[in-house]
């Protein structure tokens, strides 16, 4: 079962929707023992890296999720859930985050307009299950103002460009991560979720298989 | 590179389409959940819902249209029309929306669009401004109307955009009364008078009529998108047609295979 963490996030419900769409079982869960327990977790995430942080804190489920990525359950992130994977994030006076991946979360530079809002595309830098039967390039949906700054290049997956090239993407071992929100960017974006149960041992909807 | 936005709009009356020209005479479009479908079928890259009814009952049709249509179309949806509250807005966007746009309630109030950026985000909150242009001013002025077009005031549209910005407003939405379903094109004068002061997005609407006037509001008005309602649902062009259209006059467009 896919233990969708519910911590207070905002776009938890899209996230959702999309998973119901491609044909998901999963749980919308606030457990900590379910999620630390999960065959796969989803964590959604919008907004800033404190709020993101203390939502986890507060529900207990920062421990459980590092905790389920560690045993090497497949994981997708989303946005937030992307970010927080890092050591630490320069958003809210520097936020020490899960430190599950070396590297820190930076501000756009000066001269960029913030947030980077709307359709950019995806260069894959590697032959990632996320992304079978998503052609290269593809536009996918984006709203954030911060992005990942890996220390090793080795867990990007894909970049973007945005004046300056980015990791929009992330990945190790069972590790998946977007900075972009696949649940709003259309039938691409349906394929990414349904790449993911797939992962996670479910059969996604025939139209997505 | 970021690519530039096709928004079909629809506006939406006791749960169905309709179209109004110049703010009045409504002809029946549609419905919504359908139009949504085809029209994320066609590659639009973001959909407006506008409540033209604005009343209490009309919002619970909205709630229950923007649930109904988050669970087949999976791009950003917006939501405007008698937003008054803190609390309106969280109810569209636990409803599916990714925007809620505040039209009259913001200039009446400005601190309500500062409350909603600081607890939702600036990303979600977007100003909607309907201006006419003052019709002997020179140099160029466009002032407010409230209400859909209704209640005349005495703002001038270019400051309160600006203002709109500094409050938190993390997108504008610029229509021109005076053009708003006529066809004719957009007021791209107002645009740049806009776009020239404010760093974040501006959406232009009211008046498409052509593929030209939608490449006119982004290559001369500096729109970072085009909304428009008549031309796409009556099938006038589609929303891929539009597209093509603007990515051949070299304007960065998503134009991925959609279905």
């Amino acid at each position: 079962m896919i233990a969708v963490v519910d911590y207070g996030a905002g776009n938890i419900h899209s996230v959702a929707r999309a998973l119901t769409r491609v044909g998901a079982t999963f749980a919308i869960t606030d457990s900590p023992s379910t999620v630390a327990t999960a065959d796969a977790v989803v964590l959604p995430g919008v907004g800033a890296a404190a709020d993101t942080m203390k939502g986890l804190r507060q529900a207990r489920v920062d421990d459980p999720v590092v905790a389920a990525i560690s045993r090497g359950v497949p994981y997708l992130g989303i946005c937030m859930g992307l970010q927080v994977l890092f050591d630490r994030s320069e958003e809210d006076d520097e936020t020490p985050c899960l430190g599950v991946l070396r590297g820190e979360v930076v501000r756009f530079p000066p001269g960029l307009e913030v947030p980077h809002m709307g359709w950019n595309q995806v260069l894959q830098a590697d032959d990632s299950p996320l992304f079978a039967g998503v052609p290269q390039n593809s536009n996918f949906y984006f709203v954030h103002s911060y992005f990942a700054r890996p220390s090793d290049d080795a867990c990007v997956s894909a970049t973007t460009d945005y004046g300056l090239d980015f990791t929009s993407v992330v990945r190790r071992d069972n590790l998946y991560a977007t900075q972009f929100h696949p649940e709003k960017s259309g039938v691409v974006g349906l394929r990414i979720y349904a790449n993911f149960i797939r992962l996670a041992g479910q059969t996604p909807r025939p139209e997505f298989a | 590179m970021l690519t530039r936005r096709v928004i079909p709009c629809l506006d939406v009356k006791n749960g169905r389409n309709v179209r109004g020209v110049r703010f009045s005479a409504d002809i029946d479009a549609g419905d919504p959940v359908e139009l949504a479908a085809r029209y994320d079928r066609e590659g639009a890259d973001e959909l407006v819902f506008y409540d033209i009814t604005a009343s209490a009952e009309g919002r619970n049709i909205m709630v229950d249209l923007v649930e109904r249509v988050a669970s087949q179309v999976f791009i950003p949806l917006s939501v405007g029309g008698g937003v008054r509250t803190i609390d309106d807005m969280y109810l569209m966007l636990r409803s599916g929306a990714e925007k809620v746009s505040i039209n009259s309630a913001a200039h009446r109030d400005p601190d309500l669009i500062r409350a909603c950026a600081d607890r939702f985000g600036s990303q979600c909150v977007v100003l909607s401004i309907d201006a006419l242009r003052d019709p002997d001013s020179d140099p160029p002025r466009w002032t407010i109307y409230l209400n859909g077009g209704r209640v005349r005031t005495s703002l001038d549209a270019v400051e309160i955009a600006q203002r709109g910005q500094d409050l938190g407003a993390g997108e504008i939405v610029l229509n021109s009364i005076d053009a708003d379903g006529t066809r004719e094109g957009y007021d791209v004068e107002f645009l740049r008078a806009v776009t020239d002061v404010v760093s974040i997005p501006v959406v232009a609407s009211g008046g498409a009529g052509s593929l030209e006037h939608l490449r006119d509001a982004i290559a001369l008005g500096n729109a970072h998108a085009v909304l428009a309602a008549s031309i796409f649902h009556f099938s006038v062009y589609s929303v891929r047609e539009a597209k093509e259209f603007m990515a051949s006059a070299g304007i960065p467009m998503r134009l991925d295979p959609y279905d």
